[in-house]
């Protein structure tokens, strides 16, 4: 386990991540944050000693200058899956003429990527357009099935957009159950309060047992306060107060987390407009920005997922967690031509630090095994 | 929005009933459709063409071209395929051993595994089985109180949580706790893990050399895309997995990730998770997951699922009326209540036949639990003497009881008249008898009104 030990963790570090790209970090010099008052919530009692146990019992000498960039991570993550479909495309174009057959196969291979079928279809006529007939090799092939898919990919590569002037700038988390919400926000609220705004967490899971635990522990972390209410309390009214008690706090973020649920719910997607309703209240313009969270391990429901939650609450962004495994994420690929919402951030790993701008021209070439 | 599987399968097949004799360009047409449709409802592609491929041999030629309605004949080989890949009987948890049996549960972050361990412990404990919940997760925050407070919500044990102490010791001591403490079973909840992390998959074999779990049960989510050949393959290879629980099952995910884990482990599916309550576990059998992919609705579920909630006295005084033809407010008012005890109406509907039509039309007639709640409450403003006697009920009535229900007199209204409907069609099954209303099937409960707008 290469985990950060305790001390970094809780304590952070001193500056900016020297990997962190600087252009997703519009400066806020202005609201230099020394220490936050923490009496919003009484994490003393809160927090799990098992994940403080957990973590000295790993805890290993800190290095975090010995980390691999955020290239090498996300390369780290995806080459696990990208090796299957790199070995595939490998296995075919050795020296092969691009026919039709070997087209079909390509398009498989796109299928197997979680691409889906009419987006996969796409993309290989895309290619067939200029390549079909010729004689080809597997790096060719790699190579132009990256560029295609950078092509519809680099319109949604966007970060985070930052805008110093909202205090704060309210950011609703969204998603179905077990995509990583929770885990995301922490990460997200971890990375920005080390920058230097300053960040406070709503834990608008309100239903799901030990959720609001779970978040209180990325707010020690992470030195944010965390505006909490029991479980089974109304998210509503919990995301309300926040809103109101982060104003007068004059915060530069405010992440506000919500219940997992299921998109054709509706009743439980109506509880979701009801939030938004109450802090429009407050702010007219808020919330900023709404984030879908999705895991890469879905398949061809993610449409459903970002057609419904865009529906119910307007979705500005997407953020992919989960790539570390051997799923491939292909399905981005359809959602960026379907739907064009920015895709902020990807997930390839379970630490803060794993969380990462999304690339697409490093996503792609990754899919399809290229370094 | 994606038609789901189901929606598809019976457009293309309602243009092949629609036609006379079924050519073997009509059987390549269609199964192109099913190979889509099997796609987007993210059945493996492996899996796909084989199942495909089967589908094709035994359609194209004499068994279907003989056949008198050749859509019905295809819809019968796409059933069977899908029978015989999702195995053709359910297979029960295995719990014969010397107790306490432990279950290991694994499976990917985020895919349920510990609502799952409370579920599997509420069933289990409503078979008289002294259950005891054992987290194992060290690493996601809170994850062990997690499954505490869900061991406290089903009234079964819980082990008491020692910080600090390393996942093979946590398995030691619950099996231990399990023999002192007289426990049936005890149920061993893992930290998500990806099958690709060498080191936390190294952890969970030590795990399941240490106390030999009777059960090993992958928890995956429904909505896994094309990776599900891969963690399963690689969850059984590497830890040996005995069953598999689908959970998610409730949302719109058509669960290809089923036929998909079925066919390339060989595993069982054991359970279906269909709801974040806690009783929303159901037993899997392979012959109504295929019927339901097949648009065939899933009503053994439902009945079984409504006879397990409506209390045995509840439907015994039902009967005595039915069968005097009297149904009133108040049997009403009971009926709805049960309908709310059973869980989420939607998920009830889901369970007939012809659901995924039903499903644009349940949009926009705004069918939900809520709307029960408010005819509830339309009932419980009436007095007593109103509820037995609905025809005493005119304008000022009508008013009174908008006013205290907060809806309008329209609302009232169609109340009334579908109490109406109600009674009139009790009225009919109390001719019936018992042995009638077998026979007319749950169709026959069917409101008339209802029958033509959400039929097919």
């Amino acid at each position: 386990m290469s985990k950060p030990g305790l001390f970094g963790r809780i304590f952070g570090r001193s500056g900016p991540e020297s990997d962190a790209p600087a252009a997703d970090a519009p400066s806020v010099a202005e609201s230099p944050i020394a220490e936050f008052p923490v009496e919003e919530v009484a994490v003393e009692e809160v927090i799990p000693e098992e994940a403080v146990a957990d973590e000295s019992a790993v805890a290993e000498p800190e290095a975090p200058a010995a980390k691999p960039g955020w290239l090498g991570r996300l390369k780290a993550g995806l080459s696990k899956s990208s090796d299957r479909l790199g070995r595939g495309i490998g296995d075919l174009f050795t020296k092969r003429r691009l026919d039709d057959e070997a087209l079909g196969d390509l398009e498989d291979l796109l299928i197997t990527a979680d691409l889906g079928v009419a987006t996969a279809a796409k993309v290989t006529e895309r290619l067939a357009k200029t390549r079909f007939g010729q004689d080809v090799d597997a790096d060719e092939i790699k190579a132009a099935l990256a560029d295609e898919i950078e092509t519809l990919l680099a319109p949604v590569a966007r970060p985070l957009a930052l805008d110093p002037s909202r205090k704060p700038q309210v950011v609703l988390v969204v998603g179905v159950n077990g995509s990583g919400k929770t885990t995301t926000i922490g990460k997200m609220a971890k990375a920005h309060a080390d920058r230097g705004l300053k960040v406070s967490l709503a834990a608008g899971d309100t239903f799901r047992a030990a959720a609001v635990e779970q978040l209180k522990v990325w707010g020690e972390r992470s030195h944010c306060p965390v505006f909490a209410r029991d479980t089974g309390a109304d998210a509503a009214g919990l995301a309300f107060d926040a809103l109101a008690q982060s104003r007068g706090r004059a915060d530069d973020l405010l992440f506000i987390d919500t219940a997992g649920r299921l998109q054709n719910k509706t009743d439980l997607m109506a509880e979701l407009q009801k939030i938004v309703r109450v802090i429009k209240k407050q702010d007219e313009t808020a919330p900023h920005d709404v984030l879908l969270v999705l895991d890469a391990t879905v398949g061809q429901n993610a449409h459903s997922q970002v057609e419904a939650f865009k529906e119910i609450v307007d979705v500005t962004g997407l953020v992919l967690t989960k790539l570390d495994g051997t799923a491939r994420g292909g399905v981005l690929v359809a959602l960026a031509e379907k739907f064009g919402l920015p895709v902020h951030a990807i997930g390839v790993g379970e630490s803060a630090e794993d969380l990462r701008p999304f690339e697409a021209k490093a996503f792609a070439r990754s899919l399809v095994g290229l370094g | 929005m994606f038609e789901s599987l189901s929606d598809r399968l019976s457009k293309v097949f309602s243009r092949l009933t629609g036609r006379g004799a079924l050519s073997e360009e009509d059987v390549g047409e269609a199964l192109r459709e099913v190979r889509v449709a099997l796609l987007e409802a993210d059945v493996a592609l492996p899996v796909v063409k084989d199942f495909i491929a089967r589908v094709k041999a035994r359609a194209v030629g004499q068994e279907v071209v003989k056949s008198v309605t050749p859509g019905q004949m295809v819809v019968k080989i796409v059933h069977d395929e899908l029978l015989a890949t999702l195995g053709t009987e359910g297979v029960e948890l295995s719990l014969n051993a010397t107790p306490p049996v432990p279950i290991l549960m694994v499976g990917l972050q985020g895919s349920g595994k510990t609502t799952t361990s409370g579920k599997l412990a509420l069933r289990l404990a409503a078979e008289r089985r002294k259950v005891l919940l054992a987290s194992l997760d060290i690493y996601r925050p809170a994850a062990q109180r997690q499954l505490e407070i869900l061991a406290g919500q089903t009234g079964v044990g819980s082990l008491p949580i020692v910080m600090g102490e390393r996942p093979v010791a946590i398995a030691r001591r619950a099996m231990e706790t399990g023999r002192r403490e007289g426990y049936d079973v005890v149920i061993l909840d893992t930290a998500g893990r990806l099958h690709i992390d060498q080191e936390l998959m190294d952890e969970v074999a030590q795990v399941r050399d240490a106390v030999r779990p009777t059960e090993t049960l992958l928890v995956v989510d429904a909505m896994t895309g094309q990776d599900a050949v891969t963690l399963a393959r690689e969850f059984n290879e590497k830890i040996g997995v005995t069953g598999i629980v689908l959970t998610r099952v409730d949302g719109d995910a058509r669960g290809g990730a089923a036929l998909s884990m079925r066919a390339v482990t060989g595993r069982p599916i054991k359970f279906l998770g269909l709801g974040e309550k806690l009783d929303a576990l159901e037993v899997f059998h392979p012959d109504r997951l295929a019927g339901r992919i097949l648009g065939m609705g899933d009503v053994v579920s439902l009945v079984e699922k409504a006879m397990s909630t409506i209390e045995q006295e509840e439907a015994e005084k039902l009967a005595r009326k039915m069968e005097k033809g009297k149904f009133d407010l108040d049997d009403m008012l009971s009926q709805f209540k049960q309908i709310e005890k059973m869980g989420d109406i939607k998920g009830i509907l889901g369970m007939l036949p012809g659901m995924g039509r039903m499903t644009e039309q349940l949009k926009s007639a705004q069918i939900d639990n809520k709307m029960i709640g408010r005819q509830r409450a339309i009932i419980q403003s009436m007095t007593g003497h109103e509820r037995r006697n609905p025809d005493l009920i005119k304008a000022s009535r009508k008013r009174r009881i908008a006013a205290g229900s907060g809806t309008s007199v329209q609302d009232v209204n169609k109340l009334l008249k579908q109490h109406q409907q109600m009674a009139d069609m009790m009225k009919k099954v109390g001719r019936m008898g018992q042995k009638g209303l077998m026979r007319q099937g749950l169709g026959g409960l069917m409101p008339p009104g209802m029958g033509k707008r959400f039929g097919r």
